[in-house]
Parts: C-alpha cells; sequence; structure tokens
C-alpha cells in the first residue's frame, strides 16, 4: 500500500518529463488551482461545520442516531452513518461536516470511520450534479435521473458497509 | 435547500439544548466549530494543493487525451445513438477522463460542454436517454484515487489513508452500474409513458 502513491507521483513526473511539459510549472498552476478551490469551499464548509458542530455539543446528533439504531441495526448499517447517508446527496460540505465528525468520535480507522470513508469515496452530491447539468443544457423534464440518481446513491450506501466488513475486518 | 438545511440544523440544536439542559456545551461548541473549521482548512489546503498540482502534470502530459482514447470503445456502447467523431462524443470521453483522474474542475466545465451538444442534438426540453445516462455518470463517483477522502484521513491520524481504496472502487462500481441498469429499465417503460403524453398533448392542442 505505501508504493502506490510515491510511485504514481514518480511515474507522472517521468511521464510529463518524457513528454517535454514543464512538469514544474504545472505543478505550481495546478497547486494554485487547488489553492482557489480550497478558498472558495472555505466558507460553506465552515458554515456547514459549524452547524454540525451544533447538532454535535447540543447532543441532537447522538439522539438522532440512538433514535435510528434499531432501524440501522435491522439493515445491519452503523446508526451513526445515517445522517451522513441522508445528507450526502443534497451536500457535499455538509456530508464532509458528519465525516470529520465521525473521524473526531470514532478515528478514522474504526469500522464507522472507514465505512464513512468509502460512502464519501463512492458517491457524489446527485441533486447538486443533476441541477447543474440540466439548467446548463436548458431541460425542464429530466425523467428519471434523480431516481436513478438516487437508487445509485443507496446502492453506494449498502455497498460501503458491505464492503467494509468482508475486505477490512 | 440549503438554507432549509442549514437553518433546521441551527434551529434544532438550539431547541434541543433548550430542552435537554445543554446549553452550555452547545455556546462552546459553536465557538470550537468554527475554530476547528478553519484549522481543519489549513491542514487540507496542503495535500489538496499537492494533489491538484500533480494533477495538472498529468493533464498536460496529454494524460486525460490517452485516456480518453482507451475509453472510447467503452463509451461509444453507452451512447450508440451518440456519433464517435461528433464534438458531444468527445467532450464525453473528456468529462469521463478528467472524472477517473479526479480533476473535478476540468471534469464540469466539459460535462457542461458535453450537455449543451447533446440538447442541440434533440428538439424538445425533456431530457433525452443520452442526457439521462451523461448525468447519472456525473452523479457517481469515478474517480480512481479518493484523495480528499485520503486527505481527511490523514488529517485525522490515519495509519494508512488509502486503505479503503478497493472497497471505494467496488462501491462506487456498483453504485454506477444500479444507476445506469436502473435506469435503461425505467428509461425503457419511460419512453412509452412519455411518447403517449405526448400524443396526448397534441391532442389538446388539436382540440384547441
Amino acid at each position: 500500500m505505501a508504493y502506490i502513491v510515491p510511485l504514481l507521483l514518480a511515474a507522472v513526473c517521468v511521464y510529463g518529463l518524457v513528454r517535454r511539459v514543464d512538469i514544474f510549472e504545472a505543478f505550481v498552476d495546478g497547486a494554485r488551482e487547488g489553492m482557489r478551490t480550497v478558498v472558495t469551499i472555505a466558507p460553506t464548509l465552515i458554515g456547514l461545520l459549524v452547524a454540525v458542530g451544533m447538532l454535535r455539543s447540543s447532543g441532537v446528533l447522538a439522539a438522532v442516531s440512538s433514535l435510528l439504531t434499531p432501524v440501522a441495526r435491522a439493515v445491519g448499517i452503523p446508526a451513526e452513518l445515517l445522517p451522513m447517508g441522508l445528507l450526502r446527496p443534497v451536500s457535499g460540505s455538509g456530508a464532509t461536516a458528519l465525516l470529520t465528525g465521525i473521524y473526531e468520535d470514532f478515528g478514522p480507522d474504526s469500522f464507522v470511520g472507514r465505512c464513512a470513508s468509502v460512502l464519501s469515496g463512492s458517491t457524489e452530491t446527485t441533486f447538486y450534479a443533476v441541477t447543474m447539468y440540466y439548467s446548463a443544457a436548458g431541460i425542464k423534464k429530466i425523467r428519471h435521473t434523480l431516481l436513478s440518481g438516487v437508487l445509485a446513491d443507496m446502492t453506494a450506501f449498502v455497498m460501503c458497509v458491505v464492503t467494509v466488513r468482508l475486505l477490512m475486518q | 435547500m440549503m438554507a432549509v438545511v442549514f437553518g433546521v440544523m441551527v434551529a434544532t440544536s438550539f431547541v434541543y439544548a433548550l430542552l435537554c439542559g445543554s446549553m452550555q456545551p452547545l455556546s462552546e461548541g459553536v465557538m470550537t466549530a468554527a475554530e476547528d473549521a478553519v484549522t481543519l482548512l489549513i491542514r487540507l489546503s496542503g495535500v489538496l494543493c499537492m494533489w491538484s498540482g500533480f494533477m495538472e502534470i498529468a493533464r498536460r502530459s496529454g494524460l486525460m487525451q490517452a485516456l480518453s482514447k482507451a475509453l472510447a470503445p467503452l463509451l461509444s456502447r453507452l451512447f450508440p445513438r451518440v456519433d464517435r467523431h461528433s464534438d458531444a462524443f468527445a467532450y464525453i470521453t473528456m468529462n469521463v477522463s478528467a472524472n477517473l483522474l479526479g480533476l473535478g474542475n476540468a471534469a464540469t466545465p466539459l460535462g457542461l460542454s458535453a450537455m449543451r451538444e447533446l440538447r442541440r442534438m434533440s428538439d424538445s426540453d425533456t431530457a433525452t436517454d443520452e442526457m439521462v445516462t451523461f448525468v447519472i455518470m456525473n452523479t457517481a463517483s469515478m474517480q480512481l484515487l479518493p484523495t480528499t477522502v485520503a486527505t481527511l484521513r490523514h488529517s485525522y491520524g490515519s495509519s494508512s489513508p488509502f486503505d479503503i481504496i478497493v472497497c471505494v472502487w467496488i462501491s462506487s462500481a456498483a453504485a454506477l452500474a444500479v444507476g445506469l441498469l436502473s435506469s435503461r429499465i425505467i428509461g425503457r417503460k419511460g419512453n412509452g409513458v412519455h411518447r403517449s403524453a405526448a400524443a396526448c398533448g397534441g391532442m389538446r392542442l388539436r382540440a384547441r
């Protein structure tokens, strides 16, 4: 596992040199773009981290989790994952805020932490993408796009628990 | 949409704290959360810039074009009615390649161009099968390296931030498969309904 990232980075650089790309200039431009992304998401993320922080410190999140435990246990899903699963298709930053909450409470290498990581890595902000792409094309009737998108999200929600349980326990 | 989510989160916290007597931890929690948010952003920005830097090298070396070429046969099966030499098809393959490489900033404009090209091929404001397929692909995550999650895990002290990668691949592939498959099944049914609805609309127009 330790090989993947360094190998990939070295391969990208060597390939770039072979193709005669000014790789350092490319890196700097890319990093600048990355910094711009951080600055762009900062206000949204701060807002949602504050809102999730309020839910956590007031005890709402714990109460919701314990309320959902019977349902979650019946399906075999950790209850702490449900709020994140519900928020993920609507708000990417909101889900990230809940994800960091899970990392803080249980650790990133815990079972719940890993499930939440896989969920976050295998889904997108469905509602946002649907709205953005269709409004750009001037489409009003989107037929079954949202239904299929939500079905895909639900699959990822189940699969994140299944894969972590089967492959990482 | 976000206004409601945000409002509900904040208001519920206050009401719950009022009823359960957790106002003290709440009022401290707000401050801590805002403080921690900035700390997190600063910790994130280094690794995020590092990844976008290396990905930009990959993009300028033509890795996206190479990947697009490799993906063309597969994608022409998903979009049988889109001409392989059309602009629409070029934008679709580039969008998918950018998504696979995790170049979100590059993928979105390419995807929007693809949608506008697909729109030009249809004469109504109803989504075509190709548009539905394309948007579903963009609502599923296709990123080969889940760098953002790995970065977050790293900053929270994970011993091996990328160890979830196989699970992410399986899980996102399954989600994409269900999205596309369900769309094909519902779409076949929906097409009939849609056609008859159009026929009804036509009849109404004539009646008037």
